[in-house]
C-alpha cells in the first residue's frame, strides 16, 4: 500500500466520520443535560434535505447550513415541548420524532431525488495544501474544521465553564439544581435546541459534501450510530471524537474492501459499521457500575418543578 | 396581564375517560392537520380527504386491501406493546420481520417438495422462530452484558436487510428469474388461503385476531403477564417482590420477535409470494406508532393497525388519483403520534379556568397567584 493511498484513506476517513461529530456531539450535550432524545436519525433527515432543497435552489450553501440547523432546531424544539413542557415519555417521543423526519423528509424531497447540486468547497490554506503528498489533509472542507471547533468548544463549556457546569448539575439531579434556583427547564430546552442545529448541520454535510444528493432516508443509521457514539464515549467530548474517528475508518473501510474485490460479499462489508456498533456496545457497557457512574442520572427522567 | 386565560390544573387521578379519548382526539387533529396539509399543496381539501380516507375502502377488495395491510402491523404491535409495557423498547421489529420472512421463505424454498401439505405450518413455525432468534440477540446483550436494547435492536435492522438482499443476490436467487434479485415464487402449499374470493387478505388476519385476545389473556390473566405490567409501571415494587428482571426482558423480546417473525413470514407467503429485497414499507417501525396509539392494549391495537393501514392505502390512492406523494403517508403517520403524546397531557391534567382576571386586591391573594418557575 503506497503512502499516497494511506493519505487518502485518512482523508476520506475524516470526512466520513464528521457528519457522526457533529451529531454526537449535540447529543451528548443533551443527555448531560439529562434528556434522552432518540429523534437525532429524523432530525439530520429533515436537515439534509433541507440544506439539499436551500441549497440547489439558491446556489448559496451557507445559506443552506443555516436553514438546515434552524429546521432541525424547529424540530428540537417539538420534541422538547412535548417532553419538557407536557412531560411526555422521551423514548417515545424520540421515536416520534424520528418517524416524523422520515416522512417529512421523503415528502419535502420528493421533487428533488436524484438532482444534482455543487457540493462544500474545500477551504485552501496556502502552501500547507500543496505540499507533495500531505496537501490532502490541508484542504477539507471549512465544516471538517469546524467540526474540530465544536469539538473543543463543547469540551471547554462543559468542563471549563460555570454554565457548563449548572448544565451538568441539571442532567445528574435536577431537583437540586431546582432547588438552588437554576431554571432547569430553560436550561434542557436550550441543550435539547443545541443538539437539533447541530444534527441539522450534520444532516446537511451528508446531503452537500458526503454525498452531494437527496435520497429518501439517506442518513442509513447514522443517527442511531450518533446515539451509541455517546454511550460509547461515556459522555466525553473527546471519546466522541475518537469513536467518530474510528467508525468513519469502519465505513471507508469497508468500501475500499468492497472496491479491492476481497472475497467477502460485499453485503457483510456494509453490514460491519453496524455490527461494529453492537460489539462496541457491548464492550462499554459490559461494566455494569462503570456504566452507572458515567451515566448522567437523571437521563431519560421527566423533571416536574413542584413549587 | 396577557396570559392564557387557561391553566393546567393536576387531576388527583389520572382520567380513562381521557386515556380512551385522546386516540380519538388525536385522530380528529390529524384529520384536520390533513385537511390543511392538502390545501397548502394547493388541492381541494375536503375532496382530498375523501380520496385518501375514503375511497380506498368503499369496495370489498378495498376493504381487503385495509385487513391486509392491518395484519403485519398488527401482529408486531402486539408483541411491542408487551414490551413497552414493561418498559423493553425493542424497535428492530423491522429487522425480526425480515428474520422470520428469510427463515420461513428458506423452508419454502428448499423444503417445500419434501414437506407436501405440512410445508406452511413448518414455515410459519420457522418464521416465529426466525424473529425470536433475531430477538434474542438483544435480550442476550441486555441481560448478560447491560446493552441498550434499543440501539442494538434497530442495528439489527439494517444487518437483517443486508443478509437478505445477500441471500437474494446468491444462492437463493431464482435462476430462471431474469438475474433480478428475487427467489422463485413458492408453490401453492406454501402461500396462506385468502381470506375471502376477491380480496389479497389471508388468514394471517385471523391469526391476528387470535393473538389480540390470547395478548389480552396473557397480560391480565396471568401471573406472568402481570409481573411484566408491574416491572413497567413500578420497577422498584417489582424488584421489592422478587419479580426477576432478566426473564421479563426476555420475555418481552422473545414474544415480540416471534410476533414480529409471524408477520414476515405470513408477507411473503401471502400478498408476496416470494421472497424480494424489499418485502415492508416500514411496518415494524410503524407499529411502534399502532402501539402507542391503541394504548397498549390488544383491542386498542387492533383499532389502531386498521386506522394505520388506511394511512398507507390513502398514500396509495392520493398518489393515483391527485398526483401526490405517497411520502406523505409517513408525515401523517408522525403527525399521528405526536399529537397523541400531546393528548396524553389530558390524563394527567385538565384545563381550568382562571378564576381571577384583575389584580388581586389582598396581599394573601397575590400570593396565591405567584407562579411557580417554569
Amino acid at each position: 500500500m503506497n503512502s499516497e493511498y494511506l493519505i487518502s484513506i485518512i482523508v476520506s476517513t475524516v470526512v466520513a466520520a464528521t457528519p457522526l461529530i457533529y451529531a454526537a456531539l449535540g447529543e451528548l450535550v443533551v443527555e448531560r443535560a439529562g434528556v434522552l432524545n432518540l429523534g437525532v436519525e429524523g432530525m439530520m433527515l429533515v436537515g439534509a434535505v433541507t440544506a439539499f432543497v436551500i441549497g440547489s435552489t439558491s446556489g448559496n450553501l451557507f445559506l443552506a447550513y443555516v436553514s438546515a440547523a434552524l429546521a432541525a432546531t424547529l424540530l428540537s424544539l417539538l420534541f422538547a415541548f412535548l417532553t419538557l413542557t407536557l412531560q411526555t415519555n422521551q423514548v417515545a417521543t424520540g421515536l416520534a420524532l424520528t418517524l416524523f423526519g422520515l416522512g417529512l423528509s421523503a415528502f419535502a424531497g420528493r421533487n428533488f431525488a436524484g438532482l444534482p447540486i455543487t457540493g462544500l468547497k474545500p477551504l485552501v490554506i496556502p502552501l500547507l495544501s500543496n505540499l507533495p503528498l500531505l496537501g490532502p489533509l490541508f484542504r477539507f472542507d471549512p465544516l471538517v474544521y469546524g467540526s474540530l471547533i465544536l469539538f473543543w468548544a463543547v469540551h471547554r463549556f462543559l468542563h471549563r465553564t460555570h454554565a457548563g457546569l449548572k448544565l451538568r448539575a441539571v442532567g445528574e439531579s435536577p431537583s437540586v439544581a431546582h432547588a438552588v434556583g437554576q431554571p432547569v427547564i430553560r436550561i434542557r430546552y436550550l441543550a435539547v435546541m443545541f443538539g437539533g442545529a447541530t444534527s441539522g448541520i450534520a444532516g446537511a454535510y451528508l446531503s452537500t459534501a458526503l454525498t452531494p444528493m437527496w435520497v429518501e432516508g439517506m442518513s442509513a443509521g447514522r443517527g442511531w450510530i450518533a446515539l451509541a457514539l455517546v454511550v460509547f464515549a461515556s459522555w466525553r467530548p473527546w471519546r466522541v471524537l475518537a469513536g467518530a474517528y474510528i467508525f468513519g475508518a469502519v465505513w471507508i473501510g469497508q468500501l475500499h474492501a468492497q472496491a479491492f474485490g476481497i472475497p467477502v460479499p460485499s453485503q457483510f462489508l456494509s453490514s460491519l459499521p453496524y455490527l461494529a456498533t453492537v460489539v462496541v456496545l457491548v464492550l462499554i457497557s459490559r461494566n455494569k457500575r462503570l456504566t452507572m457512574m458515567n451515566t448522567p442520572a437523571s437521563l431519560g427522567q421527566p423533571f416536574v418543578p413542584d413549587r | 396581564m396577557l396570559s392564557f386565560n387557561l391553566r393546567l390544573e393536576k387531576r388527583p387521578l389520572p382520567s380513562s375517560t381521557m386515556r380512551i379519548a385522546a386516540p380519538l382526539l388525536a385522530s380528529v387533529a390529524m384529520l384536520i392537520t390533513g385537511l390543511l396539509v392538502f390545501a397548502a399543496l394547493g388541492k381541494d381539501p375536503l375532496n382530498a380527504l375523501y380520496e385518501f380516507f375514503v375511497v380506498p375502502i368503499n369496495s370489498s377488495y378495498g376493504v381487503g386491501e385495509l385487513l391486509l395491510k392491518a395484519t403485519p402491523l398488527m401482529l408486531c404491535a402486539l408483541g411491542l406493546a408487551l414490551g413497552f409495557k414493561s418498559n423493553v423498547w425493542n424497535i428492530g421489529a423491522e429487522g425480526q420481520f425480515t428474520l422470520g420472512a428469510i427463515a420461513g421463505g428458506g423452508v419454502a424454498l428448499f423444503w417445500g417438495p419434501a414437506l407436501g401439505k405440512l410445508v406452511l405450518p413448518a414455515m410459519l413455525l420457522a418464521g416465529i422462530l426466525g424473529g425470536m432468534g433475531w430477538a434474542a440477540i438483544p435480550a442476550l446483550l441486555r441481560t448478560r452484558f447491560n446493552t441498550s436494547e434499543i440501539l442494538v435492536s434497530l442495528m439489527l435492522v439494517y444487518i437483517a436487510q443486508l443478509y437478505l438482499t445477500y441471500l437474494l443476490h446468491g444462492s437463493w436467487r431464482d435462476p430462471e428469474g431474469f438475474n433480478f434479485p428475487q427467489s422463485k415464487g413458492f408453490d401453492e402449499n406454501a402461500t396462506l388461503p385468502l381470506l375471502f374470493e376477491g380480496g389479497r387478505a389471508t388468514i394471517a388476519f385471523v391469526f391476528a385476531l387470535v393473538l389480540a385476545a390470547a395478548s389480552w389473556f396473557f397480560s391480565t390473566k396471568t401471573f406472568a403477564g402481570y409481573r411484566m405490567v408491574v416491572s413497567g409501571l413500578a420497577p422498584a415494587a417489582a424488584a421489592y417482590a422478587g419479580f426477576n428482571e432478566k426473564r421479563n426482558i426476555w420475555l418481552a423480546l422473545l414474544i415480540s420477535g416471534a410476533t414480529a417473525g409471524l408477520a414476515g413470514i405470513c408477507e411473503v407467503a401471502g400478498p408476496i409470494g416470494r421472497l424480494q429485497p424489499s418485502i415492508s414499507p416500514g411496518y415494524g417501525f410503524a407499529a411502534i406508532i399502532v402501539a402507542f396509539v391503541g394504548r397498549l392494549h390488544p383491542l386498542g391495537i387492533v383499532l389502531a393497525s386498521l386506522l394505520m393501514a388506511l394511512l398507507y392505502l390513502g398514500g396509495e390512492s392520493v398518489q393515483l388519483s391527485l398526483q401526490l406523494p405517497s411520502a406523505i403517508t409517513g408525515l401523517f403517520q408522525g403527525i399521528l403520534l405526536f399529537y397523541l403524546l400531546a393528548a396524553d397531557l389530558f390524563v394527567g391534567f385538565r384545563l381550568r379556568r382562571k378564576v381571577r382576571d384583575k389584580p388581586p386586591r389582598t396581599l394573601s391573594a397575590a400570593a396565591e397567584t405567584i407562579q411557580p418557575p417554569a
